[in-house]
């Protein structure tokens, strides 16, 4: 025991202490999280009750989400049209504008930004329930009466996200490319016709909106994953929900962000 | 330790050791509790009350050593016969617990619908028995955050007697109760248990009340029990620690300093 004198030596010490205790704990919430992931996706249950469940949570988790992501698509996909058109007409080529705002929302602004938008809505919301749930002891009253939580609460919750998702995706480039239009079309004068037939051309199924999907599926997984395992596994108290929901939201962004990296590399890198 | 005269023991904690990281929090710890009557489990706070209800409802796993509820340790069983053997188990949490998105009804209608394939109507007429119980049956539709605490409780233990359990743990009841509220909860605790033949265990450090209804009291510190036997018994004891305890004293064997230097050198130094 160390008097308040001596406190230098203990806050070195103490310092490497708390860096080593902060590694193992990192690796070991790791590991705990590949567990979790496997027991919560096989949990849900199949029956009528089960579906029931996941469609409650579809509707909060996907429905809910919808006013953000259609705002922010057509407004994303104006901004689009409006700097394509300002870029392309330095080299004559505003007519192409139609595909570049396609191509860029199908490929890269969909998935990436419905991502970061559902994490910080969605996701910091079931971080906070199912805190909330674990913090005021519901999931262990749950299991004390022989109801596994992760079968009732965290499976359809998990299965929600995955599917909701993609969805979100999809309306979010299609409400992107509709304001696209409405700028440089209605507003900028660049010819209808080109517009849209530049863009069926150019636009692949499965090069571009298929490959935009897979991204968009492989986000959903892990933003889901990453936010229920933060309300599952946080310290049940209000400041540890507070820390959970922001490590939701920061850890869904960086991994969205470097997986699109890796899955952009992938898919039309060449590699 | 056996029970109390004749009563067999309904739950043994036989040498259970618990970690968590490198805190030792029970070492060997022994107590039986008897069948049919209220026991108290009192301690210090942060004793490892809570934890002690999780490991006899076989939540978690001791470290070494084994928990046998009517002779059948939990960790053993199956997951179909942990199952039935939870319905058999009602526990009442600190909070309540009462799940914030289901009305009182569904609360109460969870486990039975979770256990049992009875119809609608019949599961309508249990839920409302229970409710009758703790005299909540007009609050039946009713959302846990329409309750009040007194009442979120109340609801908690209809729920965790709707399927008839042998067994009744209760963790903290008395913590933050008004007078009313707190009679009510006593005098509920009593009744179950002697109406429906419950074994009940309550961990509390209510000391008075909780000395007021139980016919059997255990006092746990230094991850041990220090004293055990009927309410007399305890306020009689002579040993230093439950005198401690049961008068509320606030220096004694648990010492109201908490270890530090000298107190000259750190003003002066």
């Amino acid at each position: 025991m160390f008097s308040i004198n001596q406190s230098w030596r203990y806050s070195v010490l103490d310092f490497i202490r708390k860096t080593g205790r902060t590694g193992l704990d990192y690796s070991s919430s790791v590991g705990r999280s590949g567990l979790f992931l496997l027991r919560a996706i096989s949990g849900l249950p199949l029956s009528l009750d089960g579906l029931s469940l996941l469609a409650v949570q579809i509707y909060k988790v996907g429905v809910l989400s919808l006013i953000i992501i259609v705002v922010s698509g057509l407004f994303i996909g104006m901004v689009l049209g409006l700097q394509g058109y300002n870029i392309l007409i330095d080299y004559g080529s505003e007519q192409a504008v139609g595909q570049m705002v396609a191509l860029t929302l199908v490929r890269e602004l969909g998935p990436v930004v419905t991502a970061l938008l559902f994490a910080g809505r969605a996701g910091s919301a079931l971080t906070a329930e199912i805190g909330l749930m674990k913090a005021t002891e519901q999931l262990s009253s749950m299991e004390m009466m022989g109801v596994d939580p992760l079968r009732r609460v965290i499976a359809p919750r998990l299965w929600a996200g995955f599917i909701s998702m993609p969805i979100l995706a999809i309306i979010f480039s299609s409400v992107g490319i509709f304001g696209g239009m409405l700028v440089s079309v209605d507003w900028l004068g660049v010819f209808e016709g080109a517009f849209w037939s530049n863009m069926q051309s150019s636009v692949d199924f499965s090069e571009d909106i298929l490959n935009g999907l897979i991204k968009a599926v492989v986000f959903g997984l892990v933003c889901s994953w990453i936010a229920v395992f933060q309300g599952y596994d946080l310290v049940p108290t209000s400041e540890g929900i507070g820390i959970a929901t922001t490590k939701t939201v920061v850890y869904s962004s960086l991994s969205v962000l470097s997986l699109d990296f890796l899955l952009t590399a992938v898919m039309f890198g060449g590699i | 330790m056996k029970g109390i005269g004749s009563v067999e023991p309904y739950i043994e904690v036989q040498k259970i050791s618990f970690l968590r990281g490198h805190r030792s929090i029970f070492n060997d710890l022994d107590l039986s509790i008897p069948k049919g009557k209220v026991t108290a489990i009192m301690g210090p706070s942060g004793i490892g009350k809570t934890t002690l209800l999780k490991l006899i409802g076989g939540q978690i796993k001791p470290s070494s050593g084994r928990v046998l509820i009517d002779g059948v340790d939990l960790n053993t069983l199956k997951r179909r016969e942990l199952f039935e053997a939870r319905a058999k188990m009602g526990m009442l949490f600190q909070s309540g617990a009462l799940f914030s998105d289901l009305s009182v009804f569904e609360n109460i209608a969870f486990p039975l619908r979770a256990h049992t394939k009875l119809p609608e109507d019949m599961i309508r007429d249990v839920v409302l028995m229970k409710l009758h119980a703790v005299g909540l049956r007009g609050a039946w539709d009713m959302m846990p955050s329409e309750l009040s605490g007194g009442m979120t409780r109340r609801v908690a233990l209809a729920r965790a007697i709707a399927l008839d359990p042998e067994l009744i743990m209760y963790d903290e009841p008395f913590a933050g109760q008004d007078p009313i509220a707190m009679g009510v909860l006593v005098q509920l605790i009593r009744l179950l248990n002697d109406a429906l033949g419950l074994t009940s265990v309550l961990v509390s450090h209510d000391i008075a009340e909780a000395l007021s209804i139980c016919d059997h009291a255990i006092i746990i510190a230094d991850g041990r029990v220090i004293g055990a036997g009927s309410p007399a018994e305890l306020k009689n004891d002579n040993s230093p620690l439950v005198k401690q305890f049961v008068n509320g004293l606030p220096d004694g064997p648990v010492p109201f300093h908490y270890p530090a230097g000298d107190y000259r050198m750190d003003l002066l130094g």
